[in-house]
């Protein structure tokens, strides 16, 4: 599914935010928002998810404006993991997954045997399904943040917003997390919005990359043409150098030192 | 354990809820002022209908026994609602000042308009809605955060507890008849009670009923819930409306009766866990056994003497609650 976002403004209070942002993603994309701390990345993502109202601008889904569709019709297309999230201590991840089917739910009705049957595919593809009677909160970081996506699946997006779904993990468990990511892009063509800390695996995951600087869309565009000295020197305030990932076929650099 | 076994072990802690509920309401009709055995009580209500066990019976304990039943899953439900929708253990009823809001409009029914007394409860309701939306505006500041809420209804709760003592300040002669509902008692409680309580609490226990599930996704916090296609400020706005409606009419017949709508959805989380779909039924029963035996309590403790329901449920619910306070920092 497309997402278009145009002209978008944003504020806290009097304080704005984000300043004209306009993009267009293209459906089975993966997309990743980089930028300093602060710049905006959680603000436009919580306001695709239409957790914040913006002040001015629209939002598409497929060209049909968000505002004029149901909101849970929304849910059905578009999921969001974002970066702050707790649940209570005595959820299980199987009840935890099932919560992504609230969206397909009839009012009053319970879950169906294809609810039950989706959400048991969310649990294999994440590969939870062993664990699926644990509760969420004894889970380790990386096995935590893959029952939120389980959630996310059962909920059959075409679009997933993630917001920096592996800070806070070990290498491994983020390489889990975005090799997941990537494959549901891959098998089910799931188009991926997410936000990332590391720039090297930003550009090693990603279709595109999109700079947001100080609230304002900075770039917008493949790795290769993103990753730059002047990105890295400008926005991020380090010298480096860039090579070739020949492997990954992607871009990747190691710093030199904080830019004087 | 898997999911299966889970439900029927919360199903089994539900029907344990419910005998609990179905036994306190048998020892508060066999228990009072007067012994009645249990046989003699099916005598009275089923064969002779004219003595006087029949007329203790069916005018007295049957109309308390059911409007205490009815006020303790009102409070106990209101406050499980509020300790969900601000994801806070010590939101209640009384705390966040619902109650206090109920309590004043009762007030004024009681002292200067008693020929009134049956629109009580919906003075009660719109004093704690009144109450509660102001708190809420009080609180607000790009979205409701806990302490703010909690902050502003002790606030208001004082405010609303000095207009009270204005009042009984200005009406000294009436104050004897209002003592009882300052504390919370429900002692010359009759069929006029019940009839005031009941179709509020159906009405509100229904709706809840059917759409506890959407406690579950708000439990998720406002983004995910958002995400998950639900409508976080109508539906917290809708739960509101409805907290209020139960603590207003529990209010109104029963009083300012502290620490229900604290403690018995707090046990009853421990019990049966917080999905609600199990918590908001065991809850009902919950809270309606826990009122049913302390009014039983009140009733035979010192009897003939008979003390407001509400010193017991504070003797028991003040120490619980600085527990709360303590666990919680820790
Ligand atoms: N709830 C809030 N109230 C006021 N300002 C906020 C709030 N959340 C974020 N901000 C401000 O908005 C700006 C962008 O924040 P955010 O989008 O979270 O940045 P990022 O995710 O890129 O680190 C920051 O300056 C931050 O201080
Ligand atoms: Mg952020």
């Amino acid at each position: 599914m497309e997402l278009k976002v145009e002209g978008l403004n944003v504020f806290y209070g009097d304080k704005k935010i984000l300043n004209d942002i306009s993009f267009n993603i293209k459906s089975g994309e993966i997309t990743t928002i980089i930028g300093p701390n602060g710049s905006g990345k959680s603000t436009l993502i919580k306001t695709i998810s239409r957790y914040l109202k913006p002040k001015g601008g629209s939002i598409y889904l497929d060209k049909v404006n968000i505002n004029q569709i149901n909101t849970k019709e929304i849910a059905r297309n578009l999921a969001v993991l974002p970066q702050v999230k707790d649940v209570s201590s005595d959820i299980s991840v199987e009840e935890l997954v099932s919560y992504g089917r609230y969206p397909h739910l009839k009012f009053g009705k319970r879950l169906s045997k294809e609810d039950k049957e989706i959400i048991e595919w969310a649990l294999e593809k994440t590969g939870l399904l062993e664990m699926k009677d644990r509760c969420v909160v004894t889970l380790s970081g990386g096995e935590r943040q893959r029952a939120w996506i389980a959630m996310s699946l059962a909920q059959k997006p075409k679009i997933l917003l993630l917001d920096e779904p592996t800070t806070f993990l070990d290498i491994c468990y983020q390489f889990e997390v975005l090799e997941l990511v990537k494959e549901l892009n891959k098998t089910l063509g799931i188009t991926v919005v997410m936000v990332l800390h590391d720039l090297n695996q930003a550009a090693r995951y990603s279709d595109k990359m999109l700079v947001i600087n100080n609230g304002d869309l900075w770039e917008y565009g493949e790795p290769c043409e993103i990753v730059s000295e002047n990105l890295l020197k400008n926005i991020f305030k380090i010298d480096a150098d860039i090579y070739e990932d020949k492997v990954n076929n992607c871009p990747y650099f190691i710093p030199r030192k904080i830019t004087a | 354990m898997n999911q299966q076994n889970e439900k029927i072990k919360k199903s089994a802690i539900l029907i344990a809820c419910m005998c609990f509920s179905i036994t306190g309401f048998f020892i508060s009709i066999v228990n009072g002022a007067v012994k009645i055995s249990f046989v003699e009580i099916v005598n009275a209500i089923f064969f002779e209908e004219a003595t006087v066990n029949y007329q203790i019976i069916m005018n007295v304990r049957l109309p308390r026994t059911i409007t205490a039943s009815l006020v303790g899953t009102s409070l106990a439900l209101s406050g499980s609602i509020l300790q969900g929708i601000m994801r806070n253990p010590l939101a209640s009823p009384n705390i966040i000042g619902v109650s206090s809001g109920a309590g004043l409009m009762t007030l004024i029914i009681l002292i200067l308009f008693p020929d009134y007394y049956f629109l009580a409860p919906l003075s009660a309701f719109i004093g704690a809605l009144t109450a509660t939306l102001f708190i809420y505006f009080l609180a607000w500041k790009q979205g409701v955060a806990t302490t703010r809420l909690i902050l502003a209804g002790v606030a208001v709760s004082s405010l609303l507890g000095a207009g009270n003592n204005a009042i009984m300040t200005f009406y000294p002669d009436k104050v004897s008849g209002v003592i009882g509902f300052m504390v919370g008692g429900l002692s010359a409680t009759n069929w006029k009670h019940v009839d005031m309580i009941f179709p509020y609490a159906i009405v509100g226990i229904i709706l809840l009923l059917l759409i506890s599930n959407k406690l579950n996704i708000l439990m998720l916090g406002d983004e995910v819930a958002t995400g998950l296609g639900l409508n976080v400020e109508k539906t917290k706005f809708l739960f509101i409306i409805i907290s209020s409606v139960l603590a207003g009419a529990a209010v109104s017949v029963v009083g300012l009766l502290g620490f229900v709508g604290l403690i018995v959805p707090h046990i009853t989380r421990q019990l049966i866990g917080s999905d609600y779909r199990f918590l908001i039924p065991a809850t009902i029963f919950t809270g309606s056994a826990v009122v049913i035996l302390c009014d039983t309590l009140a009733r035979v403790m010192f009897a003939p003497v008979e003390i407001p329901v509400g010193i017991i449920m504070s003797a028991l619910g003040a120490p619980f609650f600085l527990y709360l306070l303590r666990r919680k920092k820790e």
